[in-house]
């Protein structure tokens, strides 16, 4: 073996690693050091889905790469905060997938940061105009009058019900599938009373509360929504919060748990899918994406239906949507963008699986199809689509936010008998206060 | 005692007298010197120094993570801002609570243990080994399996308090459960490396140290407390200096484990820096925020120096 010198060993090695540079270029390593967008296949996309959204995720890009003929590179990014970190940074930087996930509640941000590119000139030509979506969604993906967002579908905070226990306590109408209707709060207690008198059962109703700050904010922001309007404006900067429609919301919420004791104080998401599993409670108020949890219980027989009406006129329900977006990219041919726009359409055709995960498709050619009608329970919540109400827009709301951890945070302590109504108002308020005063990013 | 008039060693002096009769290197080794440090002082200019200035000068500004540039100058309200933010001051309470709960045990504990198999015949590199292998286990792994153990109903730890007839506090509900939680997690994961400082220092100690003392009849205990900690005493301040600032940056373990929760009341500081700078895109004042702990950190470690200096000249 012939023995290297050092200097020549040096050399070969300093070659090895110049020609790596060199080549790198075209690599994702390469690009990320020149500054380019990554360009690995035709469209390369990023989405937050793990569990049974993931897999129907897959199943409809595998699909579309199929039929299409084009790559698809798919992300599966860490939920809530750190995707929208990511997002955000590697479009300031110039790095962005093609097409990315987000949450409609997160979408204000976003656009107001510039770092979307607006959809609608480019996707009306492929046939994907506002007419064929629900308005409460493309509405939310509009902001100041520009389109951000290609809406998939809405997911609204909704409530399950065990149909044989609600058959037992004659709370189910002549169908012997759907509840008797509930025309404001006084029904809707009298349901859960019914209920619990019913069974025997120590409670009527479970929501997910302790450690479970997401869903106290639905749970709060449905009920305070049938009296008011948004808690902040002027994209979060300015605090609207309506305290005696709040404080009154408050003490509906702290009955159910106080007083009437119709559902537990505490209860984790464990505590909340174990009542409802076993048939010790008869309602469950939690999200749709809950569906495929329950619905490979064995021997639970439940429906979903969207809430009544409680404390004001009308019903509303607390939602949010997954939309598609483009983020903006200078440096994006054209012939990426038509991938783009095309790999979003082919999504949004698919949207019969998507909706396998409980969410209501957005796309209404969807929607309104065969297909979708007989899918059970989805079918039965549509309307839930159509009386959303999202986050307030704001900088700082929005699906997994601080914002609604520290709200939710607020409603937890008031469901526990800790705080009472007018506290929790003080307390939302001066929360509220630290969001709205802090200097906004946008 | 004999023992106590043995003289104790001290590096500290010996080094400084060498380094005086050594005289200053001819000038072309010194040329060398510094060439051979440019590779380290280009890294630590580019990754070190760099970012400190950028981010002194971003403190002054509105600078965000979702838009390019610095953005609109806004003078020192930044700091206003963080110096009057409660949740900024609530969040330095939590990265002081950590370092309060955690130094004592991990600067005792592992002086305990150092001791003890430093004392064993046969068998202590098992013990070395044992004792130090969790360290070199990346956080997010050791967050993992703590995680799982921690597990309400089902978890080894929650079932162990049981096996006592206790109740398992509620490790992520619960503020004190977490904070019980996560310094169990610490202790048991960075045990290893104060355990190896003491264990380095403990072999520095001559043998004949020992025998001297044994032969004038001092026992083990006598031993251990009249020669083995007094003169491990520069080690134990050197271990309680880096405790205390590496419990003062704790994030990793906080973040994975609990994100910072019940309701943030575990939150250190860092990970507020994290929130507000990169999840809420407030990079100009996460900066400020930055140079408060910073100039924190600073003054924990002058106050340290300066309490060192005055006890060794006390000594002298």
């Amino acid at each position: 073996m012939t023995q290297l010198s050092r200097r020549q060993f040096l050399a070969a090695g300093g070659s090895v690693s110049l020609a790596v540079a060199m080549s790198g270029c075209s690599t994702p390593i390469g690009s990320s050091l020149t500054g380019a967008q990554p360009s690995t296949a035709d469209v390369i996309f990023w989405h937050l889905f793990g569990g049974g959204d993931g897999e129907n995720m897959a199943t409809m890009i595998e699909t579309y790469r199929e039929s299409s003929g084009t790559s698809v590179e798919s992300s599966l990014l860490s939920w809530g905060n750190p995707f929208y970190t990511k997002l955000a940074l590697s479009t300031s930087s110039g790095r962005p997938p093609d097409v990315t996930v987000a949450h409609l509640s997160r979408v204000p941000l976003l656009a107001q940061a510039e770092l979307l590119e607006p959809v609608a000139d480019q996707f009306a030509a492929a046939g994907i105009t506002e007419d064929k979506f629900t308005p409460a969604a493309w509405e939310k993906a509009t902001v100041d009058g520009t389109t951000y967002a290609v809406p998939i579908d809405t997911h609204p905070f909704v409530l399950y019900y065990n149909t044989e226990l609600a058959a037992q306590a004659g709370l189910l109408d002549e169908t012997g599938e759907n509840l008797k209707p509930m025309r404001n709060s006084d029904d809707f207690v009298a349901t859960l009373q019914a209920m619990k008198d019913s069974t025997g059962s120590e409670y009527a109703a479970v929501a997910s509360i302790t450690v479970d700050p997401s869903t106290c904010w639905r749970l709060l922001l449905m009920t305070y929504s049938g009296l008011a309007g948004p808690i902040v404006e002027d994209l979060g900067t300015r605090v609207t919060i309506d305290r005696a429609a709040m404080e009154e919301s408050f003490a509906f919420l702290q009955s159910l748990t106080g007083d009437l004791g119709l559902m537990p104080r505490t209860a984790t998401s464990t505590t909340s899918s174990t009542l409802f599993s076993n048939g010790e409670v008869g309602f469950l108020f939690d999200g749709v994406w809950q569906i495929p949890t329950y619905r490979d219980v064995e021997g639970l027989d439940f429906n979903v239906v969207p809430f009544p009406a409680l404390l004001g006129p009308e019903p509303v329900a607390y939602a949010d949507s997954h939309a598609l977006v483009v983020p903006a990219s200078p440096g994006r041919s054209d012939e990426r963008t038509a991938n783009a726009v095309r790999f979003v359409q082919g999504l949004l055709d698919q949207s019969s699986t998507w909706a396998d995960g409980g969410h209501v498709p957005a796309w209404l050619p969807v929607q309104e199809s065969e297909e979708f009608l007989e899918l059970q329970p989805q079918s039965n919540y549509t309307e839930a689509a159509f009386n959303a109400v999202y986050d307030p827009p704001g900088w700082y709301t929005g699906a997994g936010s601080d914002f609604q951890t520290a709200m939710g945070s607020v409603v937890a302590s008031v469901l526990t008998g800790a705080t009472d109504p007018a506290g929790g108002v003080a307390a939302l308020t001066s929360s509220l206060q630290t969001f709205s005063t802090a200097r906004p990013p946008v | 005692m004999t023992a106590t008039a043995l003289p104790a060693p001290r590096t500290g002096v010996e080094v400084g007298d060498r380094a005086a009769t050594a005289g200053r290197p001819p000038r072309s080794e010194n040329r060398a010197g510094w060439l051979f440090a440019t590779p380290f002082l280009a890294l630590y200019l580019a990754f070190l120094i760099g970012p400190v200035v950028i981010g002194l000068l971003i403190s002054l500004f509105n600078t965000t993570t979702v838009r390019s540039g610095i953005g609109s100058w806004v003078g020192f309200s930044n700091y206003a801002d963080v110096l009057t933010n409660a949740d900024f001051w609530a969040s330095m309470w939590h990265s002081a609570l950590f370092t309060l709960l955690t130094t004592p045990i991990l600067v005792l504990l592992p002086l305990l243990f150092a001791v003890l198999v430093s004392r064993l015949a046969r068998g202590q590199w098992f013990y070395r080994l044992a004792f130090f292998a969790p360290y070199v286990v990346p956080s997010a792994a050791v967050c993992l399996i703590f995680a799982f153990m921690y597990t309400p109903e089902t978890g080894l730890i929650t079932n162990a308090f049981g096996w006592f007839g206790l109740t398992a506090p509620d490790f992520f509900g619960s503020t004190s459960g977490a904070w019980f939680a996560v310094v169990l997690l610490t202790v048991w994961w960075t045990f290893g490396f104060n355990f190896i400082l003491y264990t380095a220092a403990i072999q520095e100690i001559s043998e004949e140290v020992y025998e001297a003392a044994a032969l004038d009849g001092a026992g083990p205990w006598q031993q251990i407390r009249m020669i083995t900690v007094p003169i491990l005493r520069p080690t134990i301040g050197l271990v309680l200096i880096l405790q205390v600032l590496s419990s003062l940056k704790v994030f990793d373990q906080i973040y994975i484990l609990l994100t910072g929760g019940p309701n943030y009341t575990t939150r250190p500081v860092i990970q507020y820096i994290f929130d507000t700078g990169f999840s809420a895109y407030r990079g100009g004042y996460a900066a400020a925020a930055t140079m408060v702990y910073f100039v924190v950190l600073v003054l924990v470690s002058v106050g340290w120096f300066l309490v060192r200096r005055r006890n060794n000249s006390a000594n002298t």
